[in-house]
């Protein structure tokens, strides 16, 4: 089988198994959740088949690329492809679908029909959306996860469900069909000399090329179009201001739900900053980069002093996303190349840490009906294993070093310090470490608050401890973080020339333009395109790409 | 009276078949009163797939001559129109059947008079002269004069009857002075005929933008099309009546006489009063009215839709809103600027656009329609948004395909819908000079349809009523068939819209090559 068709079999896998249960007898409860399971499982094996496939030493072509005319009067291809950064979201997607899916079991007790058909068709609707290539098609991916999500919370969602729901839709897609118009006006404007406009993201990214924005619009015509693509993936990353409707949702939605929400929609929106906005208007990405910074800043504190008060578990654990996706935030916006790796090391990672800890919440949640911190107190004493299961994970997103989180951290603080002499912003990178701490203090006191202390409620005494199965969702992430905290560079040299190629590259192009080059920073960039990696940024602190002789 | 010609009457076979196939079932139903009345709807069905059949056949390529005396011309724009009627009329019948043998109508002329209409649209379509096109509008309309009130017993049905009967001619009588109007300024009645001698006292520097007649009569030419199509403010009469008619009558309606209306409305302002100097002129006028009035549309159509607990009320405010869509492409279609002649790629784009528009909405429009038709609550149609609570986990396939037809009348791909709506936007966009307020106003009052659309999808997957107080599926095999055919349109058009969009800018490309002649 080609890479190609694997990547389209790992695609549509997982709605052919909603297909496939649409027609199965709902009294077949069973039948369900294992067919649900081992669809998703399958996928998962797929996928990792798909980065066995992987030419990792290049990860910054598009492979297994496929590529076929849909509606070409009006230029819309149907082209998906993978490089590295695609290829590792994938792998997230699926892993969290299938762990979502056991960890639903016991939770799901009525419309267990629905529930799984909406998991799979929305686990399809989120591996399009990283591997399309054409703006079209992305943007059909991106805006068909809507429904099943807004299914999911709305049915099987705690009692505030249909404003939660109602307000995640309305959030996103005030911004998505913003950007709709922009990816139409791109089209327009890509119909140069009597030739057809295009969708294809690669002709439209090439810098070089006779697409590129720079050259077929004016600069305002491209702030306004950043702003557009901006608007759509703010609102889903979520930004502050924008992120009211996270903590709604989150709470209400079911655990599945929460875990899919934090571990792969809200990648979407830093995934649209790193594929779209960016590497299409890379000279308004530079001048904008202040303000978010400035947001991002303002979200990593924010969202921390706001989950050190709140009094219910999951809506802490939902405002300390908002802080942690401002520390992604933070890192893309730097421009750095540590910045982005970490930014996009810390996708992976919020992913884990986060999903793990929406699983850990739902547990919890299923035996005891609250999530009230002050209803706990003590349990370490009851359910040792889930307490172990819960430090670790609690530790994995407070950024202990040895575990996932200080990688990231890391990374995006040094990226968005900068270099001695180069770009740097040393005062975001000084704000945002308050962060790390500001983590450390509200997930510590709410883990002792939960976790230690006297055991004096006599609900909590008869609580039981995790079931194989519950083990079994939780494992596979507590070992990835020990993993990716003791080597991250099997991980890192997944994608970093594909960040290079997507973020960086463009950005110092775009630096080049605007200011004289600074060539003891950075060589000039003109000859630069697709030559490979300047060799003065080929030894960042913590990664080694792979040797710049193997792409010339 | 000259004899018509064959080559005449086969151009008008599709309206000779369905006219021929109404008349059929009206005399079998005098002749025989006891005659089963599903087989008159087959009949019915059987005419309109076979004009359907014959426009698809016969496909006209290239140029095609008018005929009968430069009254009807049987181009690819009418052969498109033919069967979108003839798509929207049989699905209609479908959903009709089980319907009136429930509510005690079921009479034979109930699908002649549908046959009458489809007649008078296709007429509209056809026609290439202003008098024939208001014959054809009044076949239509008086047909659905009766059609609205065809429920005798219910009040509510006399009174949409009345009301539309009063509004209609009220708007005929616009239409009719606006043409005797524009007779006057241009001495002819053939749209063609008037676009040659506009043209012409253009070059001569007698510019039509400072002829007043000319000016009074579109404008009442606009008036008369407005009320149809039912766009702000001329749609008033249109909640009303949609809430009072037969619900199958309502969803006949709310697609055939839009797609008839619009098939004319573009016909003539796009094919009669086309830019001729380029300048300072008549379409920039009519394009800057029929701009806002699309503003205006979209905006109270999808603004009002929100607070209808009526289903039938609401869906008539988004069959508004959809006009409003539809408008925003002829807009495009029409709109020179800055003394640029508009590129005929960006205007066959925009004619093509409009027309996969108008396809789209009937399959998923009838297809909403049809979910109410399908649902009872204590023996009686369901009226409210309401009534539909917990229909959703109750019937699973239901729930699923209303929520299709919804979300593709909202817009989401990977709908047909969505598909519709960005062949408009990218119209919209390739004009030369965009109306980017306009563009802004089509995406967000988008969004704004979501809210009363998903508040359909909450009513029936997140509301749960008492186990008593639930509608409950009253359904025969004509139903599902129209019902599976719908969702297939609907989602057949979102994964082939590259070949529907094909065949709509291929139809449009023949259009414009005419009007450019």
């Amino acid at each position: 089988m080609t890479s190609a068709s694997l990547l389209n079999l790992v695609l549509y896998l997982p709605a052919l198994a909603a297909l496939v249960l649409a027609l199965l007898p709902k009294e077949q409860r069973e039948w369900m959740k294992w067919g649900a399971f081992g669809a998703s499982a399958l996928t998962f094996i797929l996928s990792l088949a798909l980065l066995s496939e992987f030419n990792s030493n290049d990860n910054a072509t598009v492979q297994a690329l496929t590529e076929i005319p849909w509606i070409p009067q009006l230029g819309i291809q149907y082209k998906t492809g993978i490089d590295g950064i695609s290829l590792v979201l994938v792998l997230l997607t699926t892993l969290l679908s299938a762990i979502s899916i056991l960890s639903s079991f016991d939770a799901i007790r009525e419309r267990v029909k629905e529930y799984y058909i909406f998991l799979l068709l929305l686990e399809t609707g989120m591996i399009g959306v990283f591997v399309s290539l054409d703006l079209i098609l992305f943007y059909v991916f991106w805006e068909a996860m809507l429904i099943p999500m807004y299914f999911l919370i709305g049915i099987w969602g705690g009692p505030r469900k249909l404003y939660a729901t109602f307000k995640f839709v309305l959030y996103t897609l005030v911004g998505s069909l913003l950007m709709l118009v922009a990816i139409i006006w791109i089209y327009m404007r890509s119909s140069q000399g009597g030739q057809p406009g295009t969708f294809d993201l690669v002709r439209l990214t090439d810098a070089s090329g006779p697409l590129a924005m720079s050259a077929v619009m004016h600069p305002q015509e491209r702030l306004w179009l950043f702003l557009a693509f901006a608007s759509a993936f703010a609102i889903k990353v979520p930004m502050w201001p924008f992120h009211t409707w996270l903590p709604d949702a989150h709470v209400e939605a079911p655990t599945a739900g929460s875990v899919i929400l934090a571990g792969v929609l809200l990648k979407m929106g830093l995934y649209g900053f790193l594929r779209y906005c960016i590497p299409l208007f890379p000279d308004v990405a530079l001048k904008v980069a202040p303000w978010f910074l400035a947001l991002a800043v303002i979200g990593i504190i924010y969202g921390a002093l706001v989950a050190y008060v709140q009094q219910d578990v999951k809506r802490l654990v939902a405002y300390s996303s908002v802080s942690h996706l401002g520390f992604c935030v933070l890192g893309l916006f730097a421009f750095t190349r540590e910045g982005v790796q970490g930014s996009v090391l810390q996708m992976i990672n919020h992913g884990i840490s986060t999903g793990a800890l929406f699983l850990i919440v739902g547990m919890i949640y299923e035996r005891r009906h609250t999530r009230e911190i002050s209803a706990f107190g003590g349990l370490w004493k009851v359910i040792p294993v889930f307490a172990v299961m819960f430090l670790i994970t609690m530790l994995s997103s407070v950024g202990l070093p040895g575990l996932n989180g200080f990688v990231g951290e890391f990374l995006i603080l040094l990226g968005t310090w900068g270099p001695p002499g180069g770009p740097n912003n040393q005062v975001a990178a000084a704000l945002g470490a308050t962060g790390v701490i500001l983590g450390a203090v509200y997930m510590l006191w709410m883990f002792q608050r939960v976790m230690q202390g006297p055991l004096d409620r006599p609900e909590n005494q008869r609580l039981l401890d995790l079931n194989v199965r519950e083990i079994a969702t939780l494992l596979p992430l507590v070992l990835l973080m020990f993993w990716i905290g003791a080597a991250p560079n099997a991980t890192l040299r997944m994608f970093d020339q594909a960040i290079y190629r997507t973020v960086v590259l463009p950005i110092e192009s775009a630096r080049a333009q605007t200011a004289p080059p600074r060539t003891e920073i950075a060589p000039p960039p003109s000859g630069a395109p697709g030559a490979g990696l300047p060799p003065s940024l080929s030894q960042p602190a913590l990664s080694s790409p792979a040797a710049p002789g193997n792409h010339p | 009276m000259p004899v018509p010609s064959a080559k005449d009457l086969l151009s008008i076979m599709p309206q000779l078949i369905v006219g021929g196939a109404g008349m059929l079932v009206l005399l079998m139903d005098a002749i025989w009163p006891k005659i089963s009345k599903r087989l008159l709807a087959g009949l019915s069905i059987l005419g309109l797939v076979a004009a359907g059949a014959y426009a698809w056949v016969t496909w006209p390529r290239g140029a095609v001559e008018p005929t009968l005396q430069n009254m009807v011309r049987g181009d690819a724009y009418t052969a498109f129109f033919t069967i979108v009627l003839a798509i929207g009329t049989g699905l209609s019948i479908l959903l009709s059947v089980d319907y009136l043998e429930r509510e005690g109508i079921s009479h034979g002329e109930y699908y002649a008079l549908l046959m009458f209409t489809t007649v008078g649209g296709i007429i509209m379509a056809a026609s290439i002269n202003l008098i024939c096109i208001f014959i054809g509008l009044e076949i239509l309309s008086i047909a659905l004069y009766i059609l609205a009130g065809y429920q005798t017993e219910r009040v509510e049905s006399d009174e949409s009857a009345m009301k539309y009967f009063l509004l209609g001619s009220f708007a005929s009588a616009f239409f009719l002075y606006g043409i005797a109007l524009v007779y006057g300024a241009t001495g002819s009645l053939n749209i063609e005929q008037i676009q040659d001698r506009l043209v012409g006292a253009a070059a001569t520097g007698a510019g039509p933008g400072k002829n007043f007649l000319l000016l009074a009569g579109v404008a009442m030419l606009l008036v008369g099309f407005g009320f149809k199509v039912a766009v702000v403010p001329f749609h008033i009469w249109s909640p009303d009546v949609y809430e009072g008619a037969p619900t199958s009558v309502t969803a006949f309606m709310s697609v055939a006489a839009k797609a008839a209306g619009f098939a004319a409305f573009l016909r003539v302002i796009a094919g009669g009063f086309q830019d001729p100097g380029q300048t300072e002129n008549l379409q920039v006028q009519i394009s800057a009215v029929l701009a806002s009035v699309a503003a205006l549309t979209m905006l109270v159509g999808n603004v009002v839709a929100v607070v209808q607990p009526n289903i039938k009320r609401m869906l008539a405010y988004s069959s508004i809103a959809h006009a409003g869509y539809i408008l925003t492409g002829i807009v495009a279609a029409i709109r020179p600027s800055g003394g640029l002649a508009m590129t005929n790629d960006a205007q066959a784009q925009a004619i093509g656009a409009v027309l996969f528009y108008t396809l789209v909405y009937t399959v998923s429009n009838l297809g909403a329609f049809g979910v109410v038709l399908a649902l009872q609550k204590r023996g009686e149609e369901i009226t409210n948004i309401s009534d539909l609570a917990g229909a959703g986990a109750r019937y699973p396939w239901l729930g699923a395909l209303m929520t299709l037809f919804l979300l593709s009348l909202a817009g989401l791909p990977p709908t047909a819908g969505f598909f519709g709506k960005l062949f408009l936007l990218q119209a919209l966009v390739s004009m030369n000079t965009p109306l980017i307020w306009l563009l802004v106003l089509f995406v967000l009052t988008s969004v704004v349809s979501f809210a009363y659309y998903l508040g359909v999808v909450k009513s029936m997957y997140m509301d749960r009523p008492e186990e008593s107080d639930q509608a409950v599926l009253r359904t025969d095999w004509n139903l599902k068939l129209a019902l599976a055919l719908s969702a297939f349109g609907t989602i057949g058009l979102g994964i082939w819209a590259g070949w529907g969009f094909w065949v709509a800018d291929h139809v449009a490309d023949a259009f414009l090559a005419v009007a450019a002649h």
